[in-house]
C-alpha cells in the first residue's frame, strides 16, 4: 500500500501521459480510415486490394515496427512519435474495413431519396452518408480505441513511457502490485476512452437511441389512422 | 407540359429498359404509367429529374430539353416520392419535409413553419414534428413523403409506386388525398404504378407498358376500358372477369349490374335519377368503370 502512495504522483503522470499517446492514433485512424473506406466500397473492384493491404498492415508486428520506423523516417529512437504514428497505422488497418462495411451499410434507397431530392453527391456525404454510417463507424472506433490504449503499453519496452513501464518493471523486481497497477490503469483508461466514445455517439447521433419507443409509438398512431380510414 | 420524344434507355449491361418512348404529359393533370416490373416505367420516371440520362433522344419540360439543365438544381425544383418514403432516417420528420428548402437556402425558422403547414396539409398531427421517421407508421412516413414532395411547391410531382407498402385501408386514404391534393394546388402528376386499379382510379391518362418499356396503349381510363388496344391490356386490365366485366340483369324492374361471379356490384342509374342510388358499390371501382 505505501508503494501505492509513494508512488502516485508518477501513475497518475503515466496514466496522463498513456492516454495522451493513444489519442492521435484513435483520430488518425478515424480520419484516414473514412475517405479510403468511401472509396473502397464506392469503387467495389478496389475493395478487395484496399482490405488486403490494410490486412497485412495490421500483420506487421508492433516491436520491430517501433524500432524500424525512425530508420524510415528520420525520428529518434526514443521519440513517442514512433509509437503514435504506429499506432496510427494499426488504427487504419482495423478501421478501414469496418469504415467500408460502415458505408456499405447505408440503405440505398435513402441515398437514391437524397439524391432525387436534390442532394449534390458532396453534400450527400456529408449529410446523408457519413452521418448514416455513424453507428457501425463507432463501433469500429471503440475496437480500435481499446486495441491502441493496449498497444501503447509495448511502446514501454523501447523506452516510450507510459503505464507499460509499470507491468515491465514489476516483472523485472517480481513485485505483483506493480504489474497490477499496469493493467489496472490501462483498463482504466479503456473503459473511460470508451464511455466517453459511447457519450459522443449518444449527443451525435441521437435519432439511434429512440428505436425502443418505437413498437409502442407506432401502435398508438396507427390506431386513430385505421379509424379515419374505415 | 412533359414531353419524350423518341427516348430509348440502354442500360451499360445491354438491358434496353425503354425502347423508342413518346409520350405528351399534360400540364396539371395526373398521368399513370403503369406496368407490371421491369417494364421500365420507373426510369422513364427518373429520365424527367435527370436522376437516369437516355442513350438517344430528347425529354423536354416547358420546352426546355432537360439534358441542358443542371440535374442537382433541376432536382430540387421536382418533387419527388418514391416507395418506403426514401425519408432521412437521422432527421425529424419536420426536418425531412425541410429537406429541399434547406438545400435551397430557406432560413431554418421559415423552413419549419412551411414544413408544419405542410404537415395540415397532408392531413400530419403537427405533434410528430419532431419524431424520427422510424417512430412512425408506415401510412404516417409515406405522408411525409409527400410533404417533403412538396416543400418547394414544385410544378412536377413524380411518385415511384409511393402507395405500395402501405395496407389496403391506408393506401385508399392516401389515394383520396393525392387527388384532392392535385385538385387543390394543380400540379402535374407523374404516377408510377403496377396496380391497375389505382392507375385508373388516379390517372388523367393512363400508360400501360409491356416489358422492355414497349407501350401497350395510352388513354384516359374510360378510353382504355372501352377500347383495350390489344388482348394484352385486356388482360392486364381483366376487363374480361371480375368487377370490370358487370353485366346487366332485370331484378324488381330495375336494372341490377352483377361481375362476372355474379355477385351484385351496383344498380343502373341514368342522368336523371342518379340521386336515388349510387352507381358503383364496389369499393376500389375506378371512375366510369361501369357501363353507361
Amino acid at each position: 500500500m505505501n508503494w501505492l502512495i509513494e508512488n502516485a504522483g508518477q501513475i497518475w503522470q503515466l496514466t496522463l501521459i498513456h492516454a495522451g499517446l493513444s489519442v492521435p492514433p484513435i483520430i488518425v485512424g478515424l480520419v484516414l480510415s473514412v475517405p479510403i473506406g468511401w472509396l473502397a466500397n464506392r469503387y467495389r473492384a478496389s475493395r478487395g486490394t484496399v482490405l488486403a493491404i490494410v490486412g497485412i498492415l495490421y500483420a506487421v508486428p508492433s516491436l520491430p515496427l517501433f524500432l524500424v520506423l525512425p530508420s524510415i523516417i528520420g525520428t529518434k529512437v526514443l521519440d513517442p512519435a514512433n509509437v503514435v504514428i504506429s499506432l496510427s497505422i494499426y488504427a487504419v488497418a482495423i478501421m478501414v474495413r469496418t469504415a467500408s462495411d460502415a458505408f456499405a451499410a447505408v440503405d440505398v434507397d435513402v441515398l437514391l431519396a437524397a439524391t432525387a431530392v436534390g442532394f449534390s453527391t458532396w453534400r450527400r456525404f456529408w449529410s446523408v452518408e457519413l452521418p448514416l454510417a455513424g453507428p457501425v463507424l463507432l463501433s469500429g472506433i471503440r475496437v480500435v480505441s481499446v486495441s491502441t490504449i493496449s498497444l501503447v503499453s509495448v511502446g514501454s519496452v523501447i523506452g516510450v513511457p507510459s503505464l507499460g513501464y509499470f507491468f515491465l518493471r514489476g516483472f523485472q523486481v517480481g513485485f505483483p502490485l506493480e504489474i497490477g497497477v499496469g493493467i489496472v490503469g490501462t483498463i482504466v483508461i479503456a473503459v473511460v476512452f470508451d464511455l466517453i466514445l459511447a457519450g459522443l455517439g449518444r449527443v451525435l447521433m441521437p435519432w439511434t437511441h429512440r428505436r425502443s419507443r418505437r413498437t409502442r409509438v407506432a401502435i398508438r398512431d396507427e390506431t386513430p389512422e385505421l379509424v379515419e380510414a374505415a | 407540359m412533359i414531353e419524350f420524344r423518341s427516348v430509348t434507355k440502354e442500360f451499360p449491361d445491354g438491358t434496353v429498359a425503354v425502347r423508342d418512348f413518346s409520350l405528351v404529359i399534360p400540364s396539371r393533370r395526373i398521368t399513370v404509367l403503369v406496368g407490371s416490373s421491369g417494364s421500365g416505367k420507373t426510369t422513364i420516371l427518373r429520365m424527367i429529374n435527370r436522376m437516369v440520362d437516355p442513350t438517344s433522344g430528347v425529354i423536354e419540360i416547358d420546352g426546355n430539353d432537360v439534358s441542358t439543365l443542371e440535374p442537382v438544381k433541376l432536382r430540387r425544383s421536382i418533387g419527388y416520392v418514391m416507395q418506403n418514403s426514401g425519408l432521412l432516417p437521422h432527421r425529424k420528420v419536420a426536418d425531412n419535409i425541410a429537406t429541399v428548402p434547406l438545400l435551397r437556402g430557406v432560413k431554418r425558422k421559415d423552413a419549419r413553419v412551411r414544413a408544419l403547414e405542410l404537415m395540415d396539409a397532408v392531413g400530419l398531427d403537427r405533434s410528430l414534428a419532431d419524431r424520427y421517421p422510424s417512430q412512425l407508421s408506415g401510412g404516417q412516413q409515406q405522408r411525409v413523403g409527400v410533404a417533403r414532395g412538396l416543400a418547394v411547391d414544385p410544378n412536377i410531382l413524380l411518385l415511384d409506386e409511393p402507395f405500395g407498402a402501405v395496407d389496403p385501408l391506408v393506401r385508399a386514404e392516401l389515394q383520396q388525398e393525392l387527388l384532392r391534393l392535385q385538385h387543390d394546388l394543380d400540379k402535374t402528376v407523374v404516377f408510377v404504378t403496377h396496380d391497375i386499379d389505382e392507375a385508373f382510379l388516379l390517372g388523367h391518362q393512363v400508360v400501360i407498358f409491356k416489358k422492355g418499356g414497349l407501350v401497350a396503349q395510352v388513354g384516359t381510363p374510360q378510353e382504355i376500358l372501352a377500347d383495350p388496344a390489344d388482348e394484352f391490356v385486356a388482360k392486364f386490365i381483366g376487363a374480361d372477369r371480375g368487377k370490370r366485366a358487370l353485366r346487366v340483369r332485370s331484378e324488381a324492374g330495375r336494372d341490377v349490374l352483377v361481375d362476372s361471379e355474379g355477385r351484385a356490384a351496383g344498380v343502373l342509374v341514368t342522368d336523371d335519377d342518379e340521386a336515388g342510388a349510387v352507381a358503383a358499390a364496389s369499393g376500389a371501382s375506378a371512375q366510369g368503370d361501369q357501363p353507361r
